[in-house]
Formats: structure tokens, C-alpha cells, sequence
């Protein structure tokens, strides 16, 4: 992190509580800017300024506030809000939840310093996403398509397969007749040591991790620190995706716990609750990351996100999976009764979407009849469960003939189409013909969401 | 000139403001960033800023405009995307790049170009005239002529009219008032948080024809209405929101894209060029303005955003003109209104929403309506505003606050929207308190049978879900045949009538005609089915009739070709049923 000129230190401090410092007589402290606390032992943290008045200014400290005391404690404005150094360098190098290099190499050598919160892109200066990302996993190409520059995030809960997913994704992501740059940026939010493990092995093994900065805030580090790490994250991105044409994948983990930094620092700051206690402005804070994925006129790079959260106790309604959706281009929806029965990836198409799919298949991108046979594959499957629990109540044999083929299509389609091997890289035609396989064991007529002509085409006639 | 004296996010405090006014438009700091003063205290005022106030300190100045926040209105406006306080996104972008920077200073409306004024043949020397008058028009373009109003305030006797190609400041006309001559330009300004005047409200009595057919077959919003579409994420709100932009038949759209996603104001800004306006064959960015503050803009631009919509609306509905207004969404609206109370250390109402949550909710629906406008023509603004509920629970305040206010309910279900019913507008909890004013309308325009199709469709769908709870217990079997028929009817209704592709070039948009020829069909099977199983054909056979195929492929059907094809089902209809009861 970059110290800046205008230095003004200040021995103030009136109090300290939870990660807030009030410091006295500061009479222009800039609001967001950045500041750096002296301890009496030499060591120093960084924090930054959330309310500033013409008498006393409010700092939130980034690090543990142990050892921090009000007589000989100092605190520096620094005139300036965060920065982080970014280069071209920063590519293979692993660094802390506040941009400090942790692997063993050398410093970096900054090419600019960027401000963490960016800017507000302009929306006319967005293009649209549209260019086919083939993941090689059915239900995401088949029916949930992803597009480069779009923010999918992976819905998930304890102990679900997110993780596996994620690395799958990043090791088999390709778009055809591309040969452009790319690159990874991992945010790693409040995780654990195992994860972050995980994480770093599979880039490596790979060959991605040289092609990947990865920003670390592990789950014993302190909290309000989350606040920063998809800041840095996404602000490194946008250098390597905007200005050295790279495509970047974002991947971000766990947005639920950056989510309680949130709401540790607003009950720190002692503000009205919103709901269950996260603060009001959260559906902004969160779009202030989102938001920083997509494409740019003029620009040869993107920024497509995949961001990880688990949902507390699986409850899509908690207002962390709940806001995230009103923001994120659609979501990768994990379910738990999929993986109990050891179906991996344990994605469920009914409650994921994506809502850039239609711009990116199609003739010339998948193929003519993708939406039809998704659309078709989806309204099969929603029958099937409707099919499922009426039979668990009135029994199989109660079924009509209908209703019994509905739900044998159901079992294949999660064995045949849902499931698939972690290692196993399924083309976009193979993804297409095994939907054809399982929409074939139904009459043409029965085929209401497809044109006709593909119809024609592409059903298998026994 | 004011001081800084505490910044906390969007808000700031200045002092040394004595005399300014509430709602005044201030630049804050050396950056002069613009905010608007929403509170006074003494010589303090509390203003909210509509930019990000990071690097701002205590000591800097603020400068009062003396003057509410306000829009620009004049021809330039059409075919435009501002931000939240109407500044042009297109122009903020040849300035400032790809991202917006902050402080940046650019007009409304071009000043430069000159548009061709031709005033009306009325309007001579020493004619009367007063606010809302109309003294000429441009033809902004193809599809719309600006009418040239008379602004607020000014009323008297025409001293001189000009003809020929003017800039929206060159003076077009003066108007001797008594006391001064005023010179009157082509452009006006208007304060976005009062309401127009009109003359007198008239009652609606013609439908926003939408092309959606579950909206216009059962739960149309009448033009000058007032309609809410609450649904959780990916309910499909701004979907259905894009369509009745694309293909609703009022004369002059409003998006307003409040707190909502960047890429979804790029997909209107890339899609609408290319698509044309179904009647003229214009593109139909002609008769658009987008408004965009995105979710990643500043909060308090949000709050600000509606405003600047539903005055742009209000400013065309005076013209004469039909105008339609979709916010999307609300909730970011109101959660923007509950931030700065917060910060405001308001005592908080329900779920942290300020008290006047449902005062602002209802004073923005009012801006609805169909008026007698000063201008002496009739126009209206029709409101559809999405509500984006928390866990998409609707007892939340906002959507309670507007549900008091629209007598058009569009309730989205997330279960629908999961098996890909689209959209997913519930037949059972939506509602329409429009129908009784609009039935003559139905009745000129589409006959007596519209009505009777609605009302008859609408039990079929009702008494299927009554079957259902009871199938869900007993199994389709335990029915008797007519009832299984019903179940087979609404089935039929739901996925061949109300299921509906917005992505499909042909099914995005059905007109009146071809909608009512669909259900009747629709209907006329059920007739003829009912015979048939009196005639003890069973409802296997019927369940197997092969017309249905072609029933569920009407939807696919061009405008022109449809008539002839459906014509054609009904008569094999008649056919199959004709042999099936022969055995």
C-alpha cells in the first residue's frame, strides 16, 4: 500500500471501540482517505477515515485494534484515499486481504496506483456480453449459459460442492476461436487455510497460477480487512482487463463473509439495522463489486465474475443470496438434495438463471436450437418434480402415463445430464445431443417449446 | 458561499448557508460536486450529494444555485440517456471517458444544434397566451413532434412569433405581459419535485395496449393508470418491464433504470435502435428517453432519478401526448430515500424506511393520470412501477405502500419463473380494478365476445387450481371426466395462451385481434370436447386429439398468417371431434 505526500500525524485519539477510532482536532481529514496508526511498539496499521468534521474525524481500522491505546498511540492522514500499486508482475504472486505479498518473492514494482473503490462506468460505455464461455459442464453451457463480462454468482451452502465447481469452471473455461490473453484473479474472503490450499494447488497444477493473482484474507485475519480484499481484487483486474487486454475471471469466495465484515462495521458504527442486522446500504455496497465485472467499448479485455456464497442454513431468501441476485446477472443455484444423492455438480436448473444466456448461443455462437432444447429441458424438469411429489403422495401407480414418463426423465436427466465427473470436459454438441437423447423418449408433438424445423433436424427416431 | 463542516457518505453538512433555500442545487467542494439541500438548521444546511464525496474535506466551499433541482425540457431530449440528474450520459462520455467523473459539467440539452421551429398559424401578433400554451412545434423526429409550450409563469399577448432553424436559446417569440416583455426559447425548466398543472383530470377509458397477452386479455393497466409488478430476482420484472417499453402503444416512452444493472441499460441502448416502432416502422429510440442511475452510481442520484423521470413524462402528457413511465425498481428507489434518513438520524418506520416512506410512494403514483392538460389536448402518463421485495415477500413496506396506490397488481411467481413460465404474472393474485372503465372500450374496439372469453377463460383457470389442490391428494384418476377435461382446458390456456417468449422475434408481441382468436379456439375445443364426452367419447381420446398440436403452435404464428391458420384449426377442430363422436 502506497504512503502519499501532505502527511499529518495527530496524538488525539479520543477512543477506541470495535475496529472505530475517534480522533480529535482533526479539522480536514478527507472523508474516505487513508490513515496510518502508529502503535508505541513501531508497529503500524492502516485505516481510513468514515466521518470527518471540522472538529474530529472517525476511522475505521483495518487490523486488529489490540495494542492500539489512547495516550501514545498516533494516528497519520495520509492525504490521499486507498491505492493499490498494479502491474503485469502482480500475475503467479499470492498477497494478504490488504495487497501485501505473502509468498516469499520480491516486491512488485507498481506501474500506477489505483484507487481501490473505482469509478462508476458509465453505462453507455458498457458493450454487451456476448461472447459464449464453454465451461464443459451440461447444466451451466446447456442452461445457464455464461458470457464473457457476466457476474454469475455460485449460490451454495456448507459443506457443497462450490469449491470443486469453481476450480472446474476455471480449469475448462474457453471461448472457441479465441486465442487472447487471459488471467485469473482470486479473491479468497475470510477462508480457510485448507481453501485457500485448494485454491492455489489446483491453479498450480493446472499451469493457471502463473497467470493468476490471488488475494488472500484467510479466516483468522481480521475481519474488517474483507472489507478491502475484493476491493484490491477487482481493482487489479480492471488494470489487467482494461488496460493489458487480458480477460480476466474473477473468482471471489466468500461473499458471505464479507457480507458480515459488513455488518460488523455498521454495528460498530452503531447504525439503524436493516434486516437481520446487515445494514441498509448493503444492496449498494455489494453492486459497488458487482458492478465491476462486465465489458468496455474500446477495450479489448473483460471482467467476468464467478462469486462464491453460501447461503446461511440454504435459505435463498437470507438477504445475502437475496441481494446478490437482484444484482448479479443470474446465479448458479447448488442443491443439497442433488448432492445427497451424490449427484455432482449438484447444480439445480430450476432455481439457477442466466440472464445473459440468450446473447451468447444461438446460430453462430451454440447452436440454432439451444434455447428451445434448454427451454424444453427445463419445462420437462420443473414436471418431473411437480410429478415427483405428487407420487410421494398418492403413490407411482396413481400416476397417469404422462406423469410416469415425466418422472423417469427426471432420473435420467439428473444422471445423465446433470451428472458428470469433475475431470470431465463435455463439449457444447455433446451437451446438446445428450439433451436430444432424453427429449427423444417424448412424442414430437410433446415438444411444445421447440420450432418445428429443429425438431425436424435434430430428433432421434427410434 | 457556505463552509464544510462534516462529510459522512452522501451527506454533508455546510454552514454559513443563510439563505439558501430548502431543495435548493448546491456545488459542493472544490470538485463542485452537485447535491441538494434537504435540510436547514439555523445557519447550517444538511445537502445530499449526488456524487461520490470521497478525497472531500471540512473547510471546503459550497455554492448555492438559489434554485430547486430542476430538468431541462426542449427539443434534443428524445432518443437520450441521462443519469439521475438528467445529465447526458453521451456527452459525460466523450468528456470524462469510460467512467464518469466526478464534478463534470454538461448541459441537458445541446445547445448548439438547431432545430427547425415552425409556430403554429394561430399565433399572431396579439394573441392570448399563457402557461402550457402551445406557439409552434419542431419535428424532433420522424415519430414525434415537439410542441412548444408556453413555460410556467408567463401569460400575455404576443408581440412577435418567428419561423426558421433556432437553437433551444435563441428567443423564438415575445410575449408582452403587461408589465415586461418576456422572451420566449424553445426550452423550459422544470422543477422535478412538484407536479405539473393541468386543467382538470379526466377519467381513462382505453387500455396501454402491451402486446403481453396475460396483461392485456386479463389484467390491463388503462393509459393514465397506474400499475406495480413486485416479484423476487429473476421473476422476470425488467423483462416484462423492456417489453411494455418495446411494444406498448402509448407515444412516448420513459425508462427510468433506478439502482438497477448496468448491462441491462446497454441492452435497451443497443436493442432499441435496431427494433422498429410496430405502427410507423421507426426505430423505437425515437419516441425514448432513458433515465440510468445503475446500482453502482451514487445512492442519492437514485432518489433523485424518479423524480427527473416522472417530470420529463408530466412535460409530454401536457403536449398531448400518451406517455408511458417504467421505473424499475422502486425498492431501489425507496432503499436510496432510507439511507439518507438514516444518515439523517430520522426516526425510523417499518424495516428502517423512513415514516414518509408511503406519502412519497403515494404523491409519485399521482403523478399518474389522464388530464386536460393547459395546452387545451388531453394526454396521460401511465405509471408501471417493479417492486424488488426482499426473499420476494411482499408484505414488506414498499410493495404494501404501493399496492395501496395502483389498481394494477402484476404478482410474479418465483415458481413459475422456476419451471420457465414466462412471464411469470399470476393469473389467481394479480388483479386489474381498471376492467369496469375500459369495458366500452372493449366493446367498441373488439366487440361484445372479448369480455365474455376473459370472464370464461378466467374460471377455467380458477377451477383448475381448485382441481389441483384436490389431484394433489387423491391422484388425476379420482376425477370425474369432466373435471380431468377442465384440467386438460387450463392447461391448455396456461402454456398455448398466457406462456409467452419475449425473446422470440414473432411471440414477444400479440396484438388484440389475434390474442382474442387464440383463446377462442382455445375455447371453442372445450366446447366441442364437452360434447364429445356427453357423446361418451372418452377424455383419453380428446386428451389425444391431434388439433392440439396445432393449438399449441398459434403463438408462432405471423399477425398476417394468423387469421387464416387458426380459421383453419377451428374448422379441423370441428372435423376431429366430428369423427371422434362418429367412433
Amino acid at each position: 500500500m502506497s504512503v502519499m505526500k501532505f502527511e499529518k500525524e495527530y496524538k488525539t485519539i479520543k477512543s477506541v471501540a470495535g475496529p472505530l477510532l475517534v480522533v480529535e482536532k482533526v479539522r480536514d481529514a478527507a472523508y474516505n482517505e487513508v490513515v496510518r496508526i502508529n502503535l508505541p511498539n513501531g508497529e503500524t496499521k492502516l485505516g481510513q477515515v468514515l466521518e470527518s468534521t471540522d472538529k474530529f474525524a472517525v476511522v475505521q481500522i483495518f487490523g486488529q485494534t489490540s495494542g492500539i491505546n489512547i495516550s501514545d498511540t498516533s494516528v497519520s492522514f495520509l492525504g490521499d484515499t486507498f491505492r493499490i500499486g498494479v502491474s503485469e508482475e502482480m500475475l503467479g504472486r499470492v498477497f494478504d486481504g490488504q495487497g501485501r505479498p505473502i509468498d516469499i518473492k520480491a516486491a512488485i514494482t507498481a506501474k500506477e496506483k489505483r484507487d481501490i473503490n473505482g469509478e462508476p462506468l458509465n453505462p453507455v460505455s458498457r458493450a454487451m456480453p456476448k461472447d459464449f464461455i464453454e465451461t464443459g459442464i451440461s447444466t451451466i453451457d446447456g442452461l445457464i449459459t455464461l458470457v464473457r463480462g457476466q457476474k454469475l454468482p455460485i449460490f451454495s451452502g456448507s459443506g457443497l460442492t462450490h469449491n470443486d465447481l469453481a476450480a472446474q469452471i476455471t480449469r475448462q473455461a474457453k471461448v472457441k476461436n479465441s486465442t487472447e490473453d487471459f488471467a485469473v484473479v482470486f479473491a479468497g474472503i475470510g477462508i480457510t487455510h485448507d481453501d485457500a490450499e485448494f485454491f492455489i494447488r489446483d491453479f498450480e497444477k493446472t499451469g493457471a497460477l502463473k497467470r493468476t493473482v490471488a488475494f488472500i484474507n484467510m479466516a483468522d485475519d481480521p475481519s474488517i480487512e474483507r472489507i478491502l480484499t475484493p476491493r484490491l481484487a477487482l481493482t487489479t483486474a480492471e488494470y489487467l482487463a482494461y488496460e493489458k487486454d487480458m480477460h480476466v475471471l474473477v473468482i471471489m469466495t466468500d461473499m458471505t463473509n464479507y457480507c458480515e465484515a459488513l455488518r460488523e462495521l455498521a454495528s460498530a458504527r452503531e447504525e439503524v439495522p436493516g434486516r437481520r442486522g446487515y445494514p441498509g446500504y448493503m444492496y449498494t455496497d455489494l453492486a459497488s463489486l458487482y458492478e465491476r465485472a462486465g465489458i468496455v467499448v474500446g477495450k479489448k479485455g473483460s471482467i467476468t465474475q464467478l462469486d462464491i456464497l453460501t447461503m446461511p442454513s440454504d435459505d435463498v431468501t437470507h438477504p445475502i443470496p437475496d441481494l446478490t441476485g437482484y444484482i448479479t446477472e443470474g446465479q448458479i443455484y447448488l442443491n443439497r438434495e442433488l448432492a445427497n444423492k451424490a449427484i455432482y455438480p449438484s447444480v439445480d436448473p430450476l432455481g439457477s438463471l442466466s440472464r445473459l444466456m440468450n446473447n451468447g448461443i444461438g446460430n453462430g455462437k451454440t447452436r440454432e436450437d439451444h434455447r428451445g432444447v434448454a427451454d424444453q429441458l427445463y419445462g420437462f424438469y420443473a414436471k418431473a418434480k411437480e410429478a415427483k411429489s405428487l407420487s410421494s403422495i398418492v403413490g407411482i401407480e396413481a400416476l397417469s402415463d404422462i406423469e410416469k414418463k415425466y418422472l423417469k426423465f427426471g432420473e435420467n436427466f439428473e444422471k445423465r445430464f446433470i451428472q458428470q465427473g469433475r475431470y470431465e470436459d463435455r463439449s457444447i454438441e455433446r451437451t446438446l445431443e445428450i439433451g436430444w437423447e432424453l427429449l427423444s423418449e417424448f412424442d414430437q408433438n410433446d415438444l411444445t417449446r421447440i420450432k418445428t424445423d429443429y425438431i425436424g433436424k435434430y430428433y432421434k427416431k427410434k | 458561499m457556505g463552509i464544510i463542516v462534516k462529510i459522512a457518505g452522501p451527506l454533508v453538512i455546510a454552514d454559513d448557508m443563510r439563505g439558501s433555500n430548502m431543495y435548493d442545487v448546491v456545488k459542493v467542494g472544490t470538485l463542485g460536486l452537485i447535491g441538494e439541500v434537504i435540510q436547514l438548521k439555523e445557519t447550517t444546511a444538511v445537502i445530499q450529494v449526488y456524487e461520490d464525496t470521497s478525497g472531500i474535506r471540512p473547510g471546503e466551499p459550497v455554492e448555492s444555485s438559489g434554485q430547486p433541482l430542476s430538468v431541462e425540457l426542449g427539443p434534443g431530449i428524445l432518443t437520450k440517456i441521462y443519469d439521475g440528474v438528467q445529465r447526458p450520459l453521451d456527452v459525460i462520455r466523450q468528456k470524462s471517458g469510460v467512467y464518469i467523473r466526478r464534478g463534470i459539467n454538461v448541459a441537458s440539452i445541446d445547445r448548439g444544434k438547431k432545430w427547425k421551429f415552425m409556430p403554429e398559424k394561430s399565433m399572431k401578433k396579439g394573441s392570448h397566451v399563457s402557461e402550457g400554451t402551445i406557439i409552434g412545434h419542431v419535428e424532433e423526429t420522424p415519430l414525434i413532434k415537439h410542441f412548444i409550450m408556453v413555460p410556467q409563469g408567463i401569460s400575455g399577448k404576443i408581440e412577435t412569433i418567428k419561423s426558421g432553424s433556432f437553437t433551444v436559446e435563441d428567443t423564438i417569440a415575445t410575449v408582452s405581459t403587461g408589465k415586461k416583455v418576456e422572451k420566449l426559447t424553445m426550452m423550459q425548466r422544470r422543477p422535478v419535485r412538484m407536479p405539473a398543472r393541468y386543467k382538470s383530470r379526466i377519467p381513462s377509458d382505453s387500455p396501454l395496449v402491451t402486446g403481453t397477452r396475460v396483461i392485456d386479455m386479463f389484467f390491463p393497466v388503462a393509459k393514465g393508470g397506474a400499475a406495480a409488478i413486485p416479484g423476487p430476482f429473476g421473476s422476470g420484472k425488467t423483462v416484462t418491464q423492456h417489453s411494455l417499453a418495446k411494444y406498448s402503444d402509448s407515444k412516448i416512452v420513459i425508462y427510468v433504470g433506478c439502482g438497477e444493472r448496468g448491462n441491462e441499460m446497454t441492452e435497451v441502448l443497443t436493442e432499441f435502435p435496431e427494433l422498429k416502432d410496430p405502427q410507423t416502422g421507426r426505430p423505437l429510440m425515437e419516441r425514448t428517453i432513458l433515465i440510468a442511475n445503475t446500482s453502482n452510481m451514487p445512492v442519492a442520484a437514485r432518489e433523485a432519478s424518479i423524480y427527473t423521470g416522472i417530470t420529463i413524462a408530466e412535460y409530454f402528457r401536457d403536449m398531448g401526448y400518451d406517455v408511458a413511465l417504467m421505473a424499475d425498481s422502486t425498492s431501489r428507489w425507496a432503499e436510496a430515500m432510507r439511507e439518507i434518513s438514516t444518515r439523517l438520524e430520522e426516526m425510523p418506520g417499518e424495516e428502517g424506511y423512513p415514516a414518509y416512506l408511503a406519502k412519497r410512494l403515494a404523491e409519485f403514483y399521482e403523478r399518474a393520470g389522464r388530464v386536460n392538460a393547459l395546452s387545451g389536448n388531453v394526454g396521460s402518463v401511465t405509471l408501471v412501477g417493479a417492486v424488488s421485495p426482499p426473499g420476494g415477500d411482499i408484505s414488506e413496506p414498499v410493495s404494501q405502500g404501493t399496492l395501496r396506490v395502483v389498481k394494477t397488481f402484476w404478482a410474479l411467481d418465483a415458481s413459475l419463473a422456476n419451471s420457465r413460465h414466462f412471464p411469470s404474472i399470476n393469473w389467481l393474485s394479480s388483479y386489474s380494478l381498471y376492467i369496469p372503465q375500459l369495458s366500452k372500450w372493449y366493446q367498441t374496439n373488439m366487440g361484445e365476445n372479448f369480455a365474455k372469453l376473459r370472464d370464461d377463460a378466467m374460471q377455467i383457470l380458477q377451477r383448475e387450481a381448485e382441481l389441483k389442490d384436490i389431484v394433489q391428494l387423491v391422484g388425476a384418476d379420482a376425477l370425474p371426466d369432466t373435471e380431468r377435461l377442465t384440467l386438460e382446458i387450463g392447461r391448455m390456456v396456461r402454456e398455448d395462451f398466457l406462456r409467452q417468449n419475449a425473446f422470440d422475434e414473432i411471440d414477444a408481441s400479440t396484438s388484440l385481434k389475434k390474442q382474442e382468436m387464440m383463446l377462442d379456439v382455445i375455447l371453442h375445443f372445450r366446447d366441442m370436447a364437452a360434447r364429445a364426452l356427453d357423446a361418451q367419447v372418452t377424455i383419453d381420446k380428446i386428451v389425444a386429439a391431434k388439433v392440439r398440436a396445432r393449438i399449441a403452435r398459434m403463438k408462432e404464428l405471423k399477425e398476417e398468417a394468423a387469421k387464416k391458420e387458426i380459421d383453419s384449426i377451428r374448422g379441423d377442430t370441428d372435423k376431429e371431434f366430428a369423427e371422434l363422436t362418429k367412433g
